[in-house]
């Protein structure tokens, strides 16, 4: 995708947003030249703390989800044996929508960050989990015995082989869940905290009906979405370049 | 060079592919192994690699029982080899890599072996030069092949296993890396054992032929084709009388 392609998008957006706050003409749909005047305000008195938060949030979850699934990933699929015992488990909870534990493990874990954290973590967790194993265990027999003829023990095979091939697979797992996880967060958000951009949204839109300030909210969450995407986008190129090739 | 000593090998439960099968090869000697479908000719090669192991019987590899894979010899299997998400080079480098990772163990890595890195002379040699940057997925079919070729001569191996190495080529290429191999193996004195299906290809590149057929193989059927060892081999009457040879013999089984 070209970078003027993506600018003559925005651009359209915005003029469909503009067009749209003419046309309904209530407080409900402020102007976009007005939210990012508000925007611009909000950052100062609160607006960036909050999106600090958040993005603390996705970032830990995300850390802690590839530290445990990409290794488990890989276990699994190298042994045939417990990937056997282990799939029937994965495959009744993986598609399980996570969201809806949400209120489970806030009663668990209680207000604070560590709630938050363990809820997009299950959602990471198993995408990076499924996406791993398979294309570890998808590796071709002839490509691993004509390494191993090489030389390679099992650490060398790790080393040269299951861990730049399971790259991919994070990233691409990553890519797909990055959305549902900031999603979450904007559901987990909206309870037991005065921190994040969840709770900034509800609490402007709800409770102060400040409609420009709402909006501004949202646009810190999609940019936080667009900005994770993007890292994600540009780690492929960096770490993947015969992808893009 | 490789002793074969009364071999027995089955997969699991399955009807045995060797039977108290015995062999030998010499250094320096060009074999080729040929031999229907099934016949465990590639069984055969991953045995001498050391990647399965016999269910009785031994492999005699440089005066050493076989148990693992050994690090002086070198293995090219017909497709598949390369890491896609490396670059020719870095392919190319992959055993120096997997070396340099354990050190002079021993065990992966001969005692005798000193840090390197640079396979820049083989990629010279290997007409890879241009493509050196470039993965797998963007080169030829027999760039790919040159470059497992690369990889396992960078480390200076002294038996070379190759398995099917040019049946998916298109004739030019496979003719062009016939001649290289022939070129490899006499310039370096490589004990050579290459696998094939293909008659003329036996014929071409073996001294010596061991003739496969459906198993369990229980006698080894050799058969000599001592002129056998250059390209032009391939337009001389004799060349054309073994693979004769050869075709009644596989036909009879």
């Amino acid at each position: 995708m070209k970078r003027r392609d993506l600018i003559f998008a925005l651009l359209l957006l915005v003029v469909m947003w503009q067009a749209a706050a003419w046309l309904v003409n209530r407080p409900i749909l402020p102007s976009p030249w007005l939210v990012a005047q508000v925007f611009c305000q909000e950052l100062g008195k609160g607006l960036a703390s909050h999106f600090l938060v958040s993005f603390w949030r996705v970032l830990a979850s995300t850390i802690l989800s590839i530290a445990l699934a990409a290794p488990a990933g890989l276990i699994l699929g190298q042994s045939p044996r417990l990937n056997r015992f282990f799939s029937p488990l994965i495959y009744l909870t993986y598609p399980i929508p996570k969201v809806v534990f949400v209120p489970l493990v806030l009663l668990f874990l209680g207000i604070g960050d560590s709630a938050k954290i363990v809820i997009i973590f299950l959602i990471l967790f198993f995408q990076i989990l499924v996406l791993v194993r398979d294309s570890a265990s998808g590796l071709r027999p002839e490509l691993i015995q004509s390494v191993r003829s090489l030389g390679a023990g099992r650490r060398a095979l790790f080393r040269f082989v299951y861990l730049p091939a399971s790259l991919p697979a994070i990233l691409t797992a990553l890519r797909q869940s990055v959305g549902t996880a900031v999603a979450v967060l904007y559901v987990a958000e909206l309870y037991a905290t005065t921190k994040g951009l969840g709770y900034y949204i509800y609490l402007n839109g709800s409770t102060l009906l400040n409609y420009p300030a709402m909006y501004a909210g949202i646009i810190a969450m999609s940019l936080l979405g667009l900005g994770l995407y993007f890292s994600v986008d540009w780690l492929e190129k960096r770490l993947c370049p015969y992808k893009s090739n | 060079m490789i002793q074969v000593i009364d071999l027995t090998f089955s997969y699991g439960q399955n009807p045995a592919v060797f039977q108290n099968f015995n062999w030998e090869v010499q250094r320096g000697e060009a074999w080729a192994v040929l031999g229907p479908s099934g016949c465990g000719k590639s069984t055969l090669l991953y045995l001498l690699a050391g990647l399965y192991l016999p269910v009785s019987g031994n492999i005699i590899v440089d005066g050493e029982p076989l148990q693992r894979p050994r690090p002086q010899s070198g293995l090219i299997i017909q497709d598949y080899g390369l890491l896609p998400w490396a670059t020719v080079r870095q392919n190319a480098s992959l055993g120096l890599r997997v070396r340099n990772f354990y050190g002079p163990d021993g065990k992966h890595t001969p005692q005798d072996f000193i840090p390197e890195q640079n396979v820049l002379p083989w990629l010279k040699r290997l007409g890879l030069e241009q493509v050196a940057d470039m993965y797998p997925g963007q080169i030829s079919g027999g760039q790919r092949q040159r470059t497992a070729i690369a990889r396992t001569l960078a480390l200076n191996p002294d038996l070379l296993l190759m398995d099917e190495p040019f049946s998916s080529l298109d004739a030019p290429t496979r003719e062009g890396l016939q001649a290289l191999t022939l070129e490899l193996q006499q310039e370096h004195a490589l004990t050579l054992v290459l696998v094939t299906h293909a008659i003329e290809e036996a014929a071409l590149l073996g001294k010596k032929i061991l003739l496969l057929n459906q198993p369990p193989n229980i006698q080894a059927n050799i058969i000599h084709n001592p002129d056998a060892g250059s390209p032009e081999y391939r337009h001389s009457p004799h060349y054309m009388e073994i693979c004769y040879k050869l075709r009644a013999q596989m036909e009879m089984s």
